[in-house]
């Protein structure tokens, strides 16, 4: 079995959710590849090769979004290479890359994948309802199979191989694809450890009351413990945070060694984004919210009341 | 300036999801509008404003004549929607999906934009906006924080990962929108009432010049092999707050050596 993989790399560095995907693809075929559309190709093939591909073709993306740009080119390659199965990070441009190459190849996708397995042809597994019922899937279709998976799903180990052979593609004519140009990236500043990276995660809900509750209550707690602070969907939508916090089934999964949720019910949406934390611990006022089903230690009562004792005790403990 | 938005009706997501016997979600009970759409929905109708004429029509598709979450729409103010409704359209994945909204936005006539969320909020696939777009073989922006109009150019504010990306394309194009970019409306009174006389037009998959073997199940072209719960997670301790709240959450911490 011959199985690609979007590479998605962020300037020069390859994303960790791309080398999960070839650790994870090198388990179910014997042929890794990677396909990558910007100007870093040969880093990229240096980290996609040690972590198991083989080969790198390499997309000059222009001045195009690089997700639709790559689906056009990942659609005429795969008609050249045929591969069994093309795999995409449940990202920004690796859920465009992957709906272009669909519409293009008239091929199903199947999304939000967690698990992967190659025997008696590849099964695909997902969850849903937050999580909580899981889903097998197989295509009946021709390949190539488009599989979109989200970040987190499997460890990233790398295989001992060496750099991946480069295939130079240049320049794709991407045709209204690549119409969309991009004009300028804005970088955020953020503070503290990232999100997806920090071993203690605090994030905060509806709960809190108010945006101004966010920084003494939620940032505080999470910049004692030096951890990254999120959010729920809901405080997202309301303005309180930038959707950058968001943790959840559209915003980012995490998996910290503590996830510490406050004022936050437990939708579904959100608890699919946190659950698999190592450790959960929860505050709400009302004793049934859906997070004390998941929490190790939860804590039914007011989020303004806990939380600065809290600090207070952990600044007392130096 | 015409916008089309594609919206969904979906099971109230306040009330716990079900499967059906063929795997497909229970969609017996109420529908209503996906609240992710009613971004769509207002951007839309911001826009029009903006560019000072034109209107917007909703594209929707359901297996039953569902027009309840319509209804919720049209009272905000688009001014038509186009409902494809037919029993072949059940099992319906994301491509077939996109495949009968592409081709009822054809119906829809001159057109400038289309929105849409960046995912529905029951089966989250995520891919049917770009998928309409090459369909269509239109530009595609997603995940857009702010849009705007003007001279046949789009300009969109795209969430990444680190910040946002300024991007421009041509018009006619498709952008979705993140939930929370702008403040929907309610409907007023006389947006509901104005709303029960709105056009729905209720088209079938055929009339689209579509084969009901290219969607449903049948054009899903996938098979779920397996449904099962998921491992609970080991039951853990709930407390009342009495005043030691905080001390129990530090004595789990110090145990897990955080603090």
């Amino acid at each position: 079995m011959k199985v690609w993989v979007y590479a998605e790399a962020d300037g020069d560095k390859v994303t960790t959710a791309t080398l999960e995907l070839l650790t994870k693809a090198r388990e179910v075929a014997d042929t890794v590849e990677a396909v990558y559309a910007g100007s870093a190709g040969d880093a990229v093939a240096a980290a996609v090769g040690a972590h198991g591909a083989t080969k790198l073709f390499v997309v000059d993306p222009g001045g195009g979004l690089h997700g639709h740009v790559a689906g056009r080119a990942i659609a005429q390659l795969a008609g050249e290479h045929n591969p069994d199965a093309i795999l995409f990070v449940q990202s920004y441009d690796g859920r465009d890359a992957i709906a272009r190459v669909s519409a293009r190849l008239d091929r199903p996708v199947l999304t939000n994948g967690m698990a992967l397995s190659g025997e008696g042809g590849l099964t695909f597994g997902t969850a849903i309802f937050g999580g909580m019922t899981l889903v097998d899937a197989k295509f009946s279709a021709d390949g190539p199979a488009l599989l979109a998976i989200r970040p987190k799903s499997f460890a990233a180990e790398e295989s001992g191989g060496g750099p991946a052979e480069v295939v130079n593609v240049g320049a794709v004519d991407a045709g209204t694809a690549g119409a969309a140009k991009l004009l300028e990236r804005h970088v955020e500043e953020q503070q503290g450890p990232k999100l997806e990276e920090a071993s203690v995660v605090v994030s905060g809900g509806r709960g809190i009351g108010a945006s101004e509750n966010y920084a003494p209550l939620v940032e505080e707690l999470a910049k004692l413990l030096k951890g990254a602070w999120g959010a729920s969907r809901a405080i997202v939508d309301a303005g309180w945070v930038p959707y950058a916090l968001q943790v959840g089934q559209t915003g980012k999964t995490v998996k910290p060694k503590v996830y510490i949720a406050l004022g936050i019910s437990g939708a579904t949406q959100h608890l699919v984004g946190m659950k698999n934390s190592d450790n959960i611990v929860a505050v709400n006022k009302d004793g049934e919210a859906p997070i004390f089903s998941v929490a190790d230690i939860g804590i039914v009562g007011d989020v303004h009341k806990v939380v600065p004792q809290l600090i207070e005790l952990i600044k007392a403990k130096g | 300036m015409n916008v089309v938005v594609c919206v969904k009706q979906i099971p109230d997501p306040a009330v716990p999801g079900a499967l059906e016997a063929d795997h497909t979600l229970d969609r017996s009970g109420k529908l209503i509008l996906d609240e992710s759409d009613s971004y769509g929905v207002e951007m839309a109708l911001q826009l029009v404003d903006a560019a000072g004429g034109g209107e917007v029509t909703l594209v929707s598709m359901a297996p039953n004549e569902e027009v309840g979450g319509l209804r919720t729409a049209l009272a905000m103010g688009a001014a038509k929607a186009i409902l494809v409704s037919d029993p072949a359209l059940g099992g319906s994945d994301a491509l077939s999906t996109a495949k009968v909204l592409a081709k009822a936005i054809e119906r829809a006539g001159e057109v400038d934009l289309v929105l849409a969320a960046t995912e529905s909020s029951d089966g989250y696939t995520g891919t049917v906006p770009a998928q309409v777009a090459e369909l269509l073989d239109w530009p595609a922006v997603t995940f857009a924080k702010k849009v705007e109009v003007a001279g046949g150019t789009v300009k969109v504010q795209r969430q990444t990962e680190a910040g946002y990306d300024e991007v421009e394309a041509p018009t006619p194009a498709v952008v979705s929108v993140t939930a929370g970019v702008v403040e929907p409306r309610y409907p007023s009174f006389k947006g509901i009432m104005a709303a029960k006389s709105k056009p729905v037009d209720n088209v079938t998959v055929a009339d689209l010049g579509l084969d009901a073997s290219q969607v449903g199940w049948s054009g899903a072209r996938q098979e779920i092999t397996n449904v099962a719960e998921a491992p609970a997670r080991q039951a853990g301790e709930k407390f009342e707050d009495d005043g030691t709240g905080a001390e129990k959450i530090v004595a789990f911490l110090e145990q897990l050596k955080v603090v």
